[in-house]
């Protein structure tokens, strides 16, 4: 039976997002979780796979102890159990250390996976970097921005389109792929789903001891990179505002703002009588 | 013997066109950080038959090339040209190494920087060097509506993926010279594991309005597809396209390929025009790159009104009407 395994991130609902008003900036403790979109379409990718083939689905993701949500949902939508990688050690880890995490409690807890399904980025960071680097980690090939796939005798033969090129691939298992966001249809908890994933869920949560990591490596700690600043694009923009009559506006955006107007037209726009 | 000087390499991305653009933005880039920590500009370029890319990135300012021409490389494959790229870069010891973030530099830079264990910043939006000396790499998050900075202190090359059109590349010059290192094809490269049955290269869409350096884009605000319209007279006018948010795509004001949003395109202009436009965080992930924004709107109170240069508080479609009056004047003085 083939082994699935899908990385989950519970990312803040940003429909919802509630916004600053006086900074634009984001109040990201009021957000509400929710399973990142592109990880939704690798778990939908692996059901399909379970559906037509069969297979054993573990959903894993890391995070705070509320992300146990998403793994509830996975498995009210059909995956077999749930691993949650918990520890404020972890905390503030970037792409290479969270793959090093990942990696690491696949090994132990998903000997002998068949293929990691991920999303192909998720919504609040946007890297698209923890799905080729846990490939590196755990030294299996991986293809990105997958957009269809089908296995066929340890053998995933995948469709995307990447940089202008529709490609069609194949790879041996076991192996890695990013599933691009939306290429699901929406699915419904089946009947037993949600006795599935509250009265008898299959989940367990793990530390960074549990794992058998080392401290050291995770976290803000074992990241290369850090974060020196984080900030609003609009921060520092003066935001001018102007009211009355449309045309007496339009002159007191051409006094205050010709030059700057002008130069991103690439014209001149100074009237006769202020250029004499 | 002098130390050698420092280097900052770009990664020769030459596929399709947008990808080489991407490239030669990278190294117009690359030049002025180079002058900051006087440093070398390389360019690395793999494939088969490159010549006319080596050519190309010596007159875009790569003062050095590291080639390997190979027929083997003839189909960009990620894992030849993470082992080749990581041998390289074991060699040569580069301070930066800069990817486009392309779908393929996307899945390559990260593969790279995993077994250089350095650090990497996806899809930066801007790239300096601190007082340091470091490379402050700039990176978006939410959609762009936070921006990171983000340096790699110890770990070695400081490495970024980086959004094509963050840089302009500079005029080329086919009269400066560099030097050509050629690196060997590797005897023992391991057969690739993933296997390309098939490409076909997509029909391109037109990146009118991704390269416009004026846009004029409208939303609900405006109220009817007639109002809308006017749109199109103050764009061709200003010499710019018109873009639409996902409320007047679905109302039919505008076609489907003129919509900005996370969803559709994402612009840069230099100028943009918002025209009832409340600013919902799909649209304004797509344009937080427009250099100076102006946004008409009758509520003051509007998350656009508040992200713009200049907010006005006026009925949209009046005040673009008022607009055109101006302009139409200011053109024929």
């Amino acid at each position: 039976m083939l082994k699935l395994v899908v990385c989950i991130k519970q990312v803040p609902m940003v429909s919802e997002l509630p916004w600053d008003p006086k900074t634009g900036n984001l109040q990201r403790d009021l957000a509400e979780g929710m399973m990142n979109p592109a990880c939704r379409s690798a778990l939908d990718a692996a059901l399909r796979i379970k559906e037509a083939v069969g297979g054993e689905i573990t959903a894993i993701t890391m995070g705070p102890p509320m992300a146990e949500e998403v793994l509830r949902e996975a498995i009210a939508l059909g995956a077999d159990r749930g691993v949650l990688l918990t520890d404020r050690k972890m905390a503030g880890a970037d792409t290479s250390v969270t793959s090093h995490v990942l990696a690491r409690a696949i090994e132990k807890n998903c000997p002998g996976f068949d293929l990691v399904l991920c999303g192909l980025a998720t919504s609040d960071s946007e890297t698209a970097q923890v799905g080729p680097q846990l490939a590196e980690e755990l030294d299996i090939p991986g293809v990105t921005y997958v957009d269809e796939l089908e296995i066929r005798d340890r053998t995933v033969r995948m469709q995307r389109i990447a940089d202008y090129f529709l490609e069609t691939l194949e790879m041996d298992l076991p192996g890695l792929v990013t599933v691009m966001a939306g290429r699901h249809a929406p699915r419904y908890v089946p009947l037993g789903g949600l006795q599935a994933a509250f009265a008898e869920a299959d989940i367990v949560s793990l530390d960074a001891a549990a794992i058998g990591i080392d401290p050291e490596r995770i976290g803000a700690k074992g990241s290369a990179t850090k974060i020196l600043n984080v900030f609003s694009p609009t921060e520092g923009k003066e935001n001018i505002v102007l009211t009355g009559a449309p045309k007496r506006i339009v002159e007191q955006l051409f006094e205050r703002f010709d030059d700057r107007i002008g130069s991103a037209l690439g014209r001149d726009l100074k009237t006769d009588k202020r250029s004499s | 013997m002098t130390a050698k000087r420092r280097q900052i390499w770009v990664f020769g991305d030459y596929r399709n066109y947008f990808q080489n653009r991407v490239t030669l933005q990278l190294l117009s880039r690359a030049t002025d950080l180079a002058r900051k920590i006087d440093a070398e500009v390389c360019a690395v370029v793999f494939g088969d038959k490159v010549d006319e890319w080596v050519g190309e990135y010596i007159a875009h300012g790569a003062e050095k090339i590291y080639r390997t021409d190979h027929p083997r490389l003839a189909a960009y494959g990620v894992e030849t040209y993470t082992l080749l790229m990581e041998r390289l870069v074991k060699r040569e010891k580069p301070e930066i190494v800069l990817v486009g973030a392309t779908a393929f530099g996307r899945e390559f830079a990260p593969r790279l920087a995993k077994r250089l264990v350095t650090g990497l910043t996806a899809d930066c939006i801007g790239l300096d060097i601190n007082g340091e000396g470091l490379l402050v790499q700039m990176a978006p998050s939410f959609g762009g509506n936070l921006v990171a900075e983000i340096v790699t202190p110890e770990r070695r090359p400081q490495m970024a993926t980086v959004r094509p059109g963050t840089f302009q590349e500079i005029p080329h010059d086919y009269a400066r010279t560099g030097e050509v290192v050629d690196v060997p094809m590797p005897r023992d490269l391991p057969a690739d594991r993933v296997r390309l049955v098939q490409s076909e290269r997509c029909p391109q869409r037109d990146q009118k309005l991704e390269d416009a350096k004026v846009v004029v884009c409208g939303g609900r605000g405006l109220g009817s597809k007639k109002k809308f319209a006017k749109l199109f007279e103050l764009a061709e006018l200003l010499g710019g396209e018109v873009g639409a948010t996902r409320p007047a795509v679905y109302a039919d004001w505008a076609d489907h390929n003129a919509l900005v949003g996370q969803a559709g395109k994402q612009i840069r202009p230099q100028i943009l025009f918002c025209f009832g436009i409340s600013g919902a965080i799909q649209f304004t992930a797509a344009c937080n790159g427009a250099k100076f924004v102006i946004a008409v709107n009758k509520n003051p109170n509007a998350a656009m009104m508040k992200r713009a240069d200049v907010a006005i508080v006026a009925d949209a479609s009046q005040f673009c009407a008022a607009l055109i009056q101006e302009f139409k004047k200011r053109f024929r003085s």
